[in-house]
């Protein structure tokens, strides 16, 4: 949907300067994009769950950072993530990979379709479903609300496959 | 953990505070956090991660370190919460923070739950056999590793092992608290954590 050079760019124009970051097939492309911008760090965790509680030590930091998962991966964050957002309430954004919504043969009776915004809502995570190039803008401006109203927030990138 | 554990993890922690410096931020969690708090008043970059999503103590201090790369910071871990996270090891590894030291402090237990064997320990595994946490470190990549059975050899060793190149692993051979409590959060959540990150931003490096 989005190239890695035009993610970059959206995250530098919004003042990211560390993505941290479990690839997936769609995603994951953009990574090598992130990595080459001068004014942002990839961070590459093991597991969706660390990326959270390393995003809230950068943000305590001063820094501000940006989640960049697969849906999988939040379903795997569940305890990192309530932790942060919602013990600590710290506005950690994410980008969350929404496998299979654009095309489900590859994995027919993905639950992913199922339980990804049941999960987000479950979270209390407000959230923009993104399913189009032409949506960039809604990625910026939801961002700068969540940054506005100091609240997490997240968009989910609808994703053609696994 | 190779052997019976004879160091007592507040003595273990007062030497660590005798090596804190202006300046150093101190993450602590579970039965470190208990002990850290009962051994005084707070500093301000102290950071009681209470509550936790336990395991990830020192993926947040890796956050801070990489935030704040001219301050260190210490991670206090238990074995059991290590476990939890164990990636943690290699993406610190990756990373490669010079600024990080990590100390995980090995009871062998779930201290807070009822000292249940976890399952790293010998205890916890038919051949008697103890997980090493100082050579799991090495295997992802940690260069500055140390580990310390007794007090006395973990007092003397400190300043260099802390001064080591980062990051540093220091694992520490404790003994369980018997029927310790899991920490109690010193405050609202909140207010602790804009005065934290106040903290870090007045004294940035």
């Amino acid at each position: 949907m989005f190239s890695g050079e035009q993610i970059a760019a959206l995250f530098a124009e919004l003042g990211v300067t560390h993505v941290v970051t479990v690839p997936d097939s769609t995603i994951g492309k953009w990574g090598a994009a992130i990595a080459r911008a001068s004014d942002m760090h990839l961070v590459r965790v093991c597991r969706e769950g660390e990326a959270w509680a390393v995003a809230a030590g950068l943000h305590f930091g001063g820094a501000r950072p940006l989640v960049l998962i697969q849906c999988t991966g939040l379903f795997e964050s569940g305890d990192s993530l309530r932790n942060v957002l919602h013990d600590w309430k710290l506005p950690i954004f994410s980008v969350i990979g929404y496998r299979s919504f654009l095309n489900q043969e590859t994995l027919p009776g993905d639950s992913c379709l199922v339980f990804t915004e049941p999960v987000l809502d479950a979270w209390k995570i407000e959230y923009k479903l993104i399913t189009s190039d032409s949506q960039i803008g809604t990625i910026r401006e939801h961002y700068l609300a969540c940054l506005a109203a100091g609240k997490p927030g997240a968009v989910l990138i609808a994703e053609g496959k696994a | 953990m190779s052997g019976h554990a004879a160091m007592d993890p507040g003595g273990a922690l007062a030497v660590l505070r005798e090596h804190r410096a202006s300046g150093d931020v101190v993450v602590t969690s579970m039965g470190s956090a208990r002990e850290w708090m009962a051994m005084g008043p707070l500093d301000p970059l102290d950071f009681v991660f209470v509550p936790s999503s336990m395991g990830q103590a020192p993926s947040l201090a890796l956050g801070i370190a990489l935030a704040q790369p001219a301050r260190r910071v210490f991670a206090c871990n238990g074995d059991g919460s290590m476990l939890m996270n164990l990636g943690a090891l290699v993406t610190i590894s990756a990373e490669s923070p010079r600024n990080l030291v990590l100390i995980v402090f090995e009871n062998g237990v779930y201290e807070v739950t009822g000292a249940q064997p976890t399952p790293g320990s010998a205890l916890g595994r038919p051949d008697r056999r103890g997980v090493d946490f100082a050579e799991i470190a090495r295997a992802c990549g940690w260069t500055s590793v140390f580990r310390y059975r007794e007090l006395e050899e973990w007092r003397n060793a400190a300043s260099e092992s802390i001064g080591a190149a980062g990051p540093v692993f220091i694992a520490l051979e404790v003994a369980p608290v018997p029927g310790a409590v899991g920490p109690r959060s010193p405050g609202p959540t909140v207010e602790r954590a804009r005065k934290f990150r106040e903290a870090l931003r007045q004294t940035n490096r």
